[in-house]
């Protein structure tokens, strides 16, 4: 059998006292997607932060198609086809929407066909029509779009989504669901997410993080009916 | 407009900028033609700090090391070739190296923004007191005495190629000089529209990002730290062939300000304003000099603060707006207007 696309094995962060990440070991397969929840502060971020070598873990491994990836940086985890919508948008803030895609394309094509991807992803997205528009000057869930536009344009064969739902309007938030599953017609996303209404729309099966460590994984509909997981959302409207 | 500010644009002001530095000699003195060289070769310095602070977002307090290092390598190697042209390439590779070993110290060693401003500063301090430090019959490179404080003089100035008998004389090293800033104004403008300055942009913006696209921020910032060196130091060339002469307060903290208040006035993000900025200011400076009744660093500092004030962006990208602004625009800017500077 060959390896999964992505695998962690104790995978551990400690910022001074604070377990931010706790020996998790995670498993997803090729052209899977997988739903990563958690209350506030459960280290989904963090973990996202770990897979892309945006911090290098304190313990533990993370494999990508079995190859060790843990501690090298960035730019080289992204070459290995990895790609991340932040949680804090990274954007371009002073370039155009159009720049913003075109820079993702471009490393991995000549510019003629950087070009050409990037007008398909806008076309996608829906972008098109604010192309020419500095991004810094969009609100926030058009910014969120750029983002994930710049992602697909990367070309990266899993995809890290963190809260892509976030600040969108009702409709932006059917459309994401949607977007997300065609996207997983050929390739792997996790997707952090906390608005359960969108959870239900695309989750398949669920990873809940609980300070740091996994506290269950299983199929969506047993995940949500969990009394730990209730638990650990009291107050936060997953029961409803 | 978008003609003006494109690409076209900067070539036909290139061709008319060029036209008035060929016709310029029959029109003004030898005296005004020598003032306007050395204008020239500042502003060749001027572009490489307004290319790496305003394109790679790399601020650069000592962009006088590169500067002095090719005034100095130019001297020297004038000096013993006899010969202008290798000495012209040294001016350019010397720095570059050195700009290669000081970029890679710090931008692969992870220095912050901030300490990267002291330590080039720093740099050019050292650089200042070393070769102050190098009188005497001791400090000899060939032929070329260093001269410690006293500096160089009588440095060749530039021959024709290939001709070392043929000096060029003050008229022609004029339109040498003025068609050199020219055709670093274009080459740069050139690099700045293509990938790798479309890149370099990218990383300024949010060097995160570009490091989760695939892009490795930091070779990226070395090269464009070793573009400005090698610009810096062609220009140092140029300075020295303006005056046969070189000393170390070519290294020295008052000329590393100037260049940064060039480029602020002019307007960071922009080529043309870094220009702007450092004609208009040694102008000005030299007015002021001549008649004395204004201390001229009183007037630099007083401008500075009037600009950062009124005007934060500088000369070129007000304007800029400005005619945009009147033309009723919606859209973005051309690209080299929208392309801001955080600070
Ligand atoms: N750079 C950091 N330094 C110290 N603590 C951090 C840092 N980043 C995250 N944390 C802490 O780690 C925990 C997990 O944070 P995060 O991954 O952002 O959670 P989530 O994304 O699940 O809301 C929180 O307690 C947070 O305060
Ligand atoms: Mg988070």
């Amino acid at each position: 059998m060959s390896a999964p696309l992505l695998q962690t094995s104790g995978l551990t962060i400690r910022f001074g006292g604070v377990t931010a990440v706790d020996q998790v070991d995670f498993t997803l397969r090729e052209a899977e997607l997988r739903c990563l929840i958690g209350p506030n502060g459960a280290g989904k971020s963090t973990f996202f932060k770990l897979l892309t070598g945006q911090l290098p873990p304190t313990e533990g491994h993370v494999h990508l198609r079995g190859q060790d990836i843990s501690g090298a940086r960035p730019h080289e985890i992204a070459r290995q086809g990895v790609g991340i919508k932040t949680q804090v948008p990274n954007v371009f803030n002073a370039l155009s929407v159009q720049e913003n895609l075109w820079i993702a394309a471009r490393h991995k094509h000549t510019p003629t066909f950087a070009t050409e991807l990037t007008d398909k992803i806008l076309t996608q997205l829906r972008l098109t029509g604010i192309a020419n528009k500095e991004v810094g000057q969009l609100a926030h869930g058009q910014r969120q779009w750029v983002e994930i536009g710049t992602v697909l344009a990367g070309e990266p064969e899993l995809i890290l989504l963190d809260e892509p739902a976030a600040g969108m309007t009702h409709e932006e938030v059917e459309r994401t669901a949607e977007l997300i599953l065609e996207i997983n017609k050929s390739r792997a996303l996790i997707v952090v997410e906390h608005d359960m209404q969108f959870i239900k729309m695309i989750a398949r099966t669920v990873t809940v993080l609980h300070q740091g460590a996994v506290l269950i994984e299983d199929d969506v509909a047993r995940v949500l009916e969990d009394a730990r997981v209730r638990d650990v959302y009291l107050g936060k409207g997953l029961a409803a | 407009m978008q003609i003006l500010t494109g690409m076209k644009g900067a070539l036909i002001g290139s061709v008319i900028a060029a036209a008035a530095i060929i016709a310029a000699p029959f029109y003004v003195d030898l005296f005004q033609i020598m003032q306007l060289t050395v204008f020239a070769a500042m502003a060749v310095l001027a572009l490489s700090l307004g290319f790496i602070w305003g394109y790679g977002g790399i601020l650069c307090f000592g962009q006088t090391s590169f500067f002095g290092l090719g005034a100095y390598a130019y001297a020297v190697s004038a000096i013993n070739f006899g010969d202008s042209t290798p000495a012209i390439l040294l001016a350019i590779l010397v720095p570059v190296v050195f700009a290669a070993l000081l970029g890679y110290f710090m931008i692969y060693g992870g220095i912050s923004d901030v300490y990267l401003g002291v330590i080039t500063l720093t740099v050019s301090l050292i650089l200042f007191n070393l070769v102050n430090s190098t009188a005497g019959d001791f400090y000899k490179i060939g032929e070329a005495r260093l001269g410690g404080f006293n500096g160089i003089p009588g440095v060749p100035t530039f021959n024709l190629p290939g001709n070392p008998g043929y000096i060029l004389t003050p008229e022609q090293a004029w339109m040498v000089t003025g068609i050199a800033l020219i055709l670093v104004y274009l080459g740069l403008r050139v690099l700045i529209a293509s990938s790798f300055g479309r890149i370099i942009i990218a990383i300024r913006e949010n060097e995160t990002r570009a490091a989760l696209l695939g892009y490795d921020p930091r070779i990226y910032k070395l090269i464009t730290f070793m573009i400005g060196g090698a610009i810096a130091g062609f220009a140092g060339a140029l300075y020295v062939n303006w005056g046969a002469f070189v000393s170390p307060t070519i290294f020295a903290l008052g000329l590393s300000a100037q260049i940064i208040i060039w480029v602020i006035i002019g307007g960071r993000g922009t080529l043309i304003g870094p220009v702007i900025g450092c004609l208009l200011l040694q102008w000005m400076v030299t007015e002021i000099g001549a008649q004395q009744a204004l201390d001229a660093n009183f007037i630099l500092g007083a401008i500075l603060i009037i600009f950062v004030l009124l005007v934060p962006k500088g000369i070129a990208p007000t304007l800029r707006d400005l005619a945009l602004s009147r033309l009723g625009r919606g859209e973005t800017a051309p690209p080299e207007a929208r392309v801001k500077v955080k600070t």
